[in-house]
This record gives C-alpha cells, structure tokens and sequence, in this order.
C-alpha cells in the first residue's frame, strides 16, 4: 500500500479508537468559493451521526467526498482503516461494496423494477445462485417493510416514501457496514418520517451498522442520533444533543433553541 | 474479505452435529448455500455457531431457510452458541417473516405481439388526434395575437431567430456545399456518356433550387431545433414550470409556442436562401472544374435552366416546413410527463416525427405542382 505518500501533518488531531470514518483537513472549493476549509471529522463505529448545516454549508458535498463522487482540494480521508486517496481501482471497489448510499430521491434506475435494481450490486459483486439471491431480494424487501408485491413495481408507480424504502434496500443489498443517507426524511409526510427513523434505527440496531446521516429534520435528529455533527464556519462541530444545546454558537443556538426545534420538543 | 466461512459435520441422523466458523456473509457464502441445501432434513441435527464471527442478513437467510426446510420435513435444526448480535440480526431477519417469491418476469407471448400491435395501432390515431387538436389550438392563438399584436413577446421571437436561424448558417451552408459538389460530380459522370456534360449545370440548379435546398435545410433544422424545442419545453414540464405558467394565468401556447413558430417561419425561409445559394456555388465551382467551363459560361447556361419560379417553388414550401417542424417539437415537448426519461423519449419521437412529416409534405407538394403544372 502506497499509504505512507500521504503526509501526516505535525500539528493533527489523533484519531480516537473505535474510529470507522476519519476526516483530517478537509478542503472543498469550487472557483473561488471555499465550501469546507480544514474540517475534521470522526464518526465512530456503530453510531448513528446526523449532519446538520446551513443551506449551502456543504453537507452533502462532504456525503458526496467521502464516497468519492466529488474529489476534495486537499485533505485526508480514512474509511475503515484504509486511506481513500491512496488506494488502487480494486481497493476502492472493495471498499465501496462496504458501503451502502441512499441518495435523496432514491436515485433507483428507473427501467428496472424494484427487485431488478436490489439486484443490481449483487450480480455485479457476487456470484449467488439466482434462487438464493431471488430470496435474499425478497428478504430486503421485506427488511426495508415494503409490502411484496412492490417487488415487481417501477420506482415511477411507487410513492415517495415507498421509493427511499427501495433505495434503502438497494443500498443494503450487500449488507454493509456503513450507510449513508442524503436527506432520508426530506419530502415525507411526518408519519412517514417518523416510520422511517423507526426503520433506520431498527436496521442500524440489529445489522450492526454506522449511519452518517445529512438531514434537515430536528425530529430525526433527537429521535435515533447518538451523535450530532454540525456544519459552521466551514469546519464541523460534533456532541451530542445535550453538549449541542450548551453550544454558545450563534448559529447552533438559532438552530436547536429556534421555534421549530421547540415544537420537536428539544429546545 | 480474507476469511472464509466453513462448516463441519460430525455425527449422523439425530446425533448430526453441524458447526459454523469463519465470516458467513455475501461474500463468502456462496459455496456453502450448495452445501447447506445437501443437509438431509431428518431427525434432531444441531447448528453450533460459537465460532461464527461475522453474519449479516444474507448468511442469516441461510441459516433460517435450512431451518424452515427442517421443520417442514418434521425435524429440527437446533441452533446454539450464537453471540447476542448475531442473534439479534437473526432475531430480525426472522421477524421479516418468510419472504414471498418475487413475481416471474414477463413472459413472450403471441397475444403480447398482438396487444402491442394493437395498442401502437391505437396510439398512432390518438397521437395524430392530439396533434390535430394543438394544430386548432396554435390557430387561434395565433388569431388572438394578430388581433392584439402587442401580446406578441419580441424578445423571445428575436432570441429564437438568433438560435434557429443564425446559429444554423454554418452547419447548413456547409451541408449544401457538400450536397451540391456531389451532384456535380454524379451529375458530370452519368451525363458523359451522352455527351451532355454541359446538363450537369442544369440538373444541379434545378434539384437544389426546387428540392435539396429546402429538403436538407429542412431536416438539419428538425434535428438541431425541433430537437431543443422538445427538450427544453420538456423540461419545464418536468419541473412544473408549465403548470406555473398556467396558474399565473400565462397561456404556454401563448408565451413558448408562438414564439417558436414565428422564429422558425421566418428563420426558414431565409436559410432555404442561403442554402440554395451555397448548393449552387457548390455544385458550380465543381462543375466548372471538372468539365472545364468558365464562371461566365456556368452563368449563361444556369439562366438558361432555371427561373425565377423554380426557385419559389422550392421556397414557398420553406414556411410549410418550418411551422410542422416548430409544431411538432412544441407539441412533443408539452407532451412531457414526470421524468426526465421521458424527455429523451419524446426529443428522439419529435425528429422523427418532423422528419417524416416534411417529407411527406414535400410528396404531396410535388403532386400539387404536377397537377398545376409548375
């Protein structure tokens, strides 16, 4: 491994133990816009990390850096031990099968059906006989509470929430160790959210898996967080919801003493 | 992932003790599933998993489905020794209940070829249907604007012209050039044997003044306008900019169609023009080369072949064109529902359909002139 290339600066944060997503010195910027500058940020195996930030704080450009659909300015990114930047093609397939993103809409392929686009990762990456794969297709479904028959189904006559539920299942179709969600509750009614923070938490509970979760939602937030990180100033603020109340920050005291996280019953 | 899972057997029928080791996940549990479903499913068998180390829900599946096949056949697969999270996962992974088969894909049938025959059949009749209708619609907006010309948006004419016309000189200029170099040279060749070289001046004026002038201009702008009209009208249905027209009470045939039609009414005929000049140029100079006939003399024998009504009769089919080609890509791109898959759709079907209708147009232009005589 050609991990030694990368420079560890002098003056770095440790990494705690326990650690499965190690950010040292992020920086992302486009033009002349700096989005991060100098982040760092731990998330810890097994916990559920919820990001918050501004709009245009760059939450789900770091979501997007970390699973290496955008190409940071400079910085250093550990997932599970292993540095992304210095890793060849085959190491960062490896590591890409170990996780698993839900992207906003779904982002399901649209010409296949629901099984079909499960499927997908498991034909590419493993060599499972078809009925035992079938049946592993069905068992997602019905892990992710989406009744049967939306097997057959194009993501174009599945609801809103049915459509994450898929893409849900499709990011776990070969069982990772992390998952990413963009927004799982964005554009869901609130009983809808709330069933699915109770899935998130249910999965994440007995799969055993880290979720680092973007979201704008304070109810998600207080209801399956362990940990909050919030996005200010460029660099990233992490505690947990009691340490994130105590914070003098203007702008995370707006955010979790305002009127809506009032109504969350958090404020 | 470095380690494999494995299974021992020891013992027989009652006494089958079976145990488990390793990492039984997706990626290593493809030979065991064989292995699993060779069990013979009798007596009281046990499933130790003390030194199971990793399981996720695809090797709990397998666990589970070997112990449903026991309990079906009357016996049981006794598991023990699982740590607290794995048995959590397979705690979970039971509760999903058994899971349903997937529905089999679609099967090919003789009546499927016939039900699609008979829904395109179907299709093409509404389609044409619709579009007749959005013809009546583009009518009497059109007659509303005429009456009250200042609800005529000139800015967006202008913006258009500039894309439809201008920006398609060079592609179409250099098209009909090349069209009309080709004729020459097959024009020249054939003639030869006949001794009548000469006639190439007269087959190259007249195919490209009465046809290929506004034929190729035709088709080139069905392909690079009619293609943008689909594509951005669609896209403004995709993000409901249409429906919010609408509720601010904008008519879109109004505001995005007309527009586009008058831009291409006017914008057509003009590059016919150009095309029709550039074609000629292109077929004289390679005339003059290769039969050795002065500029002069390519002139003289041009006056002779072709007049001023050959040229009309290939322009005046220029507006014809222009309003189906603008009709149909706005038509198409109004038709845009949902997704941007759709888009894609719907620009591909917009040429076509362009393409075929101008064609068509131009068969029956001809008949028409046969008949008057032109």
């Amino acid at each position: 491994m050609a991990r030694s290339q990368i420079k560890e600066r002098p003056n770095e944060a440790p990494t705690e133990p326990g650690t499965i997503i190690s950010i040292r010195g992020l920086v992302n910027r486009f033009g002349k816009q700096v989005v991060h500058d100098g982040l760092d940020l731990d998330v810890r195996a097994g916990e559920v990390l919820g990001v918050v930030g501004g709009s245009g704080s760059g939450k789900s450009v770091l979501l997007r850096t970390i699973v290496g659909l955008n190409r940071p300015y400079a910085g250093r990114i550990v997932v599970l031990g292993e540095d992304t930047a210095a890793m060849s093609e085959r190491e960062w397939q490896q590591l890409q099968q170990r996780w698993g993103v839900l992207f906003q809409s779904g982002a399901l392929f649209s010409s296949l059906t629901v099984a079909e686009n499960i499927q997908v990762p498991m034909k590419e990456h493993t060599r499972l006989p078809k009925k035992f794969a079938d049946e592993v297709t069905a068992l997602k479904i019905a892990l992710v509470g989406l009744p049967p028959e939306a097997a057959g189904k194009y993501p174009s006559e599945l609801s809103g929430g049915m459509k994450k539920r898929a893409g849900l299942a499709r990011a776990l179709a070969l069982d990772p160790e992390i998952l990413f969600l963009d927004e799982p509750t964005a554009g869901l009614d609130p009983i809808g959210a709330s069933a699915f923070d109770t899935l998130i938490r249910d999965l994440q509970q007995s799969l055993g898996l880290t979720v680092f979760m973007v979201t704008h939602d304070l109810d998600s937030l207080h209801a399956i967080c362990d940990r909050i990180a919030v996005l200010v100033d460029k660099k990233i603020k992490v505690g947990t919801m009691a340490e994130m109340l105590a914070d003098p920050h203007p702008w995370i005291r707006e955010y979790f003493h305002g009127p809506r996280a009032r109504a969350a019953g958090i404020g | 992932m470095a380690q494999q899972a494995s299974l021992k057997k020891s013992g027989e029928g009652d006494g089958l003790r079976l145990e488990l080791s390793g990492r039984l996940v997706t990626a290593t549990l493809m030979p065991l599933v064989a292995e699993f479903d060779r069990l013979p499913a009798r007596g009281r068998a046990t499933l130790d998993l003390t030194r199971l180390e990793a399981l996720d829900t695809a090797g709990a599946w397998l666990i589970e489905r070997t112990e449903a096949r026991f309990a079906a056949a009357g016996a049981k697969l006794e598991i023990v020794g699982a740590k607290p999270a794995l048995a959590k996962l397979m705690a979970r992974v039971g509760k999903a209940g058994k899971p349903q088969a997937l529905p089999p894909p679609e099967r090919y049938s003789p009546l499927v070829f016939v039900a699609k025959v008979g829904a395109a059949t179907i299709s093409v009749f509404q389609q044409a249907g619709d579009l007749i209708a959005f013809f009546g619609a583009i009518v009497t907006t059109i007659v509303r604007v005429v009456l009250r010309p200042s609800r005529m948006r000139f800015t967006s004419l202008v913006s258009h012209i500039e894309q439809v016309g201008l920006n398609a000189l060079p592609i179409v200029g250099l098209l009909t050039l090349l069209i009309g170099v080709v004729l020459a040279y097959q024009g020249v060749d054939q003639l030869r044997a006949y001794g009548g070289e000469i006639f190439t001046v007269n087959l190259v004026g007249i195919s490209v003044l009465r046809e290929m002038g506004i034929l190729l201009t035709a088709i080139m702008v069905a392909g690079r306008s009619g293609s943008a009209f689909t594509a951005q009208i669609g896209t403004m249905q995709v993000n409901e900019e249409v429906d919010a027209m609408r509720t601010l009470a904008l008519d879109p045939i109004e505001a995005l169609v007309l527009p586009r039609i008058f831009a291409l009414i006017i914008a057509v005929p003009l590059l016919t023009v150009f095309a029709d000049f550039m074609g000629i140029l292109g077929g004289g100079a390679m005339t003059c080369l290769l039969i050795d006939l002065s500029p002069a003399q390519f002139l003289r024998q041009l006056n002779n072949a072709v007049t001023v009504k050959t040229f009309f009769v290939g322009l005046i089919k220029a507006p014809v064109f222009a309003f189906l080609i603008g009709m149909v890509g706005c038509f198409e791109g109004l038709r845009v529902k949902g997704s941007a898959e759709s888009v894609g759709r719907l620009t591909t079907q917009s040429v076509v359909e362009a393409i075929f209708l101008v064609i068509v147009f131009d068969a029956l232009f001809s008949i028409l002139f046969s008949y008057l005589g032109i």
